[in-house]
């Protein structure tokens, strides 16, 4: 028996049934969950943060497990945004999967090429501006690390982008004052942003002696950042009460996804968990619906920032 | 494009038997009718640790046989080497114990649809899934001879029943504590001559996989590998298990060795570029 609790939210203009979002590059293209529920049943699929160009990515290992979470140095493999949006974009439409497009790139220009495919794209209900990857070779292109860059990525998407497609910047935790990060890219026009990126780290093989992963570093997830990220949505929505969040770091239950709606969050994605359990998403979807019924919420907006009360 | 094993799912395994094999634990769980559409080849990916487990990731096993009884219904065989914290965890289990399970999972060894000569070849625990494999190549009719290797005599894998289904066991061990001493590799090009064989099945080391493709392109003989790349997900989601790869018009990509593989056309595997930064190839 679920409880009557209603689930929809919005990220900007954007509406959804559910706000449980799978977290990009942790879902590929949605195909494979799909053999393990239908992807309709969750809010969106965030693709794999996609480049304008094919990319091979960072040699192996790429993948380190730590305690309750994980490295990982992927390094932005992927198609390319052509054959992205001709093969993967439509497939998830005629699964009626709601999609957020996530895109990464070099320069502030690549962002706006990516941005005027992306205008001509249609079905699309939001975009993820992922100015935070932190598997890159120069630290000076997480241009999330700084207000000014941060903002102009921003406002190259939106000036392509215009009014119609909700815009979310995804931002790193590995800056000093992550609010005035986002106040940056909101003033520039972003309609919300996700929060957290990976945390940078490191692990040092015992047997070589030297950096395990291929790329040395990688990019930390699972439970063990989940504090860090609960710290950032509440610190951004303290800032900013009415810039929209997309959370995400380390969800795994029902009650972590609260944790995150509490703090500030209007939906919630879930990343490394779908790796340890491809029905994550619809096991934390159940449990959320079962903790704001017992709280008394009739609806997830209520929830949404409670904490700050 | 390669897509997830149309087959898999999630179901709550049993475990029927856990016995210790050598350096191995062979590992029996019941998984229902799931059983029927395991093939050799492919594998399991399991959940370790219990509920307040530190560890979030699955742990992936290659199914080494199947069957199906009236009393368990579908198991699954896993021989498992007690090396990491989630191996040792699984290997702790005992009868009746539950796991979570993910399967069938990967691609399996293609199987020829004329009777042929097939060399199977494992290193250490690689063995496992060939002894299902040359049960099903000998239910087709092929001549199958196997080469087994390890460091040493405790860690080859070869059990009883499973050499029934060869017609020759060939083993070296590095320290020649059992068969003879050298590697896998050592009398290679000796065996595919006087076998006539036709096509080479391994299992096992990347750097095994490597020497025997490199022998085997030398005599033509086609090679199938189950490759052995470390995997966050299992089901294709993660990026983190692939291989360089090239096609027939040699361009490389980045395969996952859980969706494309684990069994892979050995020929077309970069093993030196493996581990090697390839953007720009």
């Amino acid at each position: 028996m679920s409880a009557p609790v209603d689930l929809s939210t919005t990220l900007g203009n954007a509406w959804f049934p559910s706000p449980l979002f799978t977290a990009s590059g942790c879902a590929s293209s949605g195909k494979e969950l799909a053999q393990f529920f239908p992807l309709k049943e969750i809010g969106a699929v965030v693709t794999k943060s996609v480049m304008n160009k094919p990319r091979h990515g960072r040699p192996t290992p790429r993948m380190a497990e730590t305690p309750s979470g994980m490295l990982n140095s992927i390094g932005l493999q992927g198609p390319g945004i052509d054959a992205f949006l001709a093969n993967d974009v439509p497939w998830l439409l005629s699964q009626g999967s709601r999609v957020i497009v996530s895109i990464a790139g070099e320069t502030v220009e690549e962002y706006a090429v990516l941005a005027r495919k992306l205008r001509s794209t249609s079905g699309i209900s939001a975009i993820e501006v992922n100015i935070s990857c932190p598997n890159v070779e120069n630290r000076g292109l997480v241009f999330a690390t700084d207000c000014d860059t941060s903002a102009r990525v921003i406002d190259g998407v939106r000036k392509v982008i215009g009014g119609e497609i909700p815009i979310l910047a995804k931002l790193t935790p590995d800056v000093t004052n992550i609010a005035a990060v986002a106040k940056s890219v909101a003033d520039a026009g972003a309609d919300g942003v996700a929060l957290i990126n990976t945390v940078l780290g490191m692990v040092i093989n015992l047997d070589t002696m030297k950096p395990h992963l291929g790329g040395k570093t990688g990019g930390l997830s699972g439970p063990a950042i989940r504090p860090v990220a609960v710290r950032a949505i509440y610190q951004v929505r303290e800032a900013l009460p009415h810039l929209p969040i997309l959370g995400m770091g380390g969800v795994a239950s029902g009650r972590d996804a609260l944790e995150m709606i509490l703090a500030g969050a209007s939906g919630v994605s879930v990343g490394t968990a779908s790796f340890g359990n491809p029905t994550a998403l619809i096991s934390i979807k159940n449990e959320l619906r079962e903790l704001l019924a017992q709280r008394g919420f009739t609806s997830l907006s209520q929830a949404v920032g409670y904490a700050h009360r | 494009m390669s897509t997830i094993n149309k087959a898999a799912a999630q179901v709550t395994a049993t475990v029927i038997s856990n016995k210790r094999v050598g350096a191995y634990h062979q590992i029996i769980l019941s998984v229902g009718e799931v059983v029927r559409h395991c093939r050799p080849g492919n594998f399991i990916a399991i959940q370790v640790g219990g509920e307040s487990s530190r560890m979030v990731l699955r742990r992936a096993f290659a199914i080494s046989r199947t069957s199906e009884s009236a009393q368990f219904g579908g198991t699954v065989e896993l021989i498992v080497a007690p090396h990491g914290t989630g191996s040792k965890w699984l290997c702790a289990q005992g009868e009746g114990s539950e796991v979570d399970v993910v399967t069938p999972l990967g691609k399996p060894f293609g199987v020829p649809t004329e009777p042929a000569n097939a060399l199977l070849i494992g290193g250490g625990y690689g063995s496992a899934p060939l002894f299902g494999l040359a049960d099903l190549l000998k239910s087709r009719g092929c001549r199958v001879d196997m080469v087994l290797g390890a460091s040493n005599g405790s860690k080859i894998y070869a059990p009883m029943e499973g050499k029934r289904s060869v017609n020759s066991l060939k083993i070296f061990t590095e320290d020649g504590s059992m068969g003879e001493s050298g590697r896998v590799t050592s009398q290679l090009s000796s065996i595919i001559e006087e076998r006539g064989v036709e096509i080479i099945y391994s299992c096992g080391p990347m750097a095994m996989l490597k020497a025997i493709t490199e022998i085997a392109d030398q005599h033509g003989v086609i090679h199938q590998a189950s490759v052995e790349e470390s995997m966050a997900c299992g089901i294709g989601i993660c990026m983190t298990c692939v291989l360089p790869v090239k096609d027939d018009q040699g361009v490389i990509s980045m395969k996952r060795s859980c969706i494309d593989g684990p069994v892979m056309d050995g020929s077309s595997v970069c093993w030196d570029l493996v581990g090697k930064s390839t953007e720009g190839f």
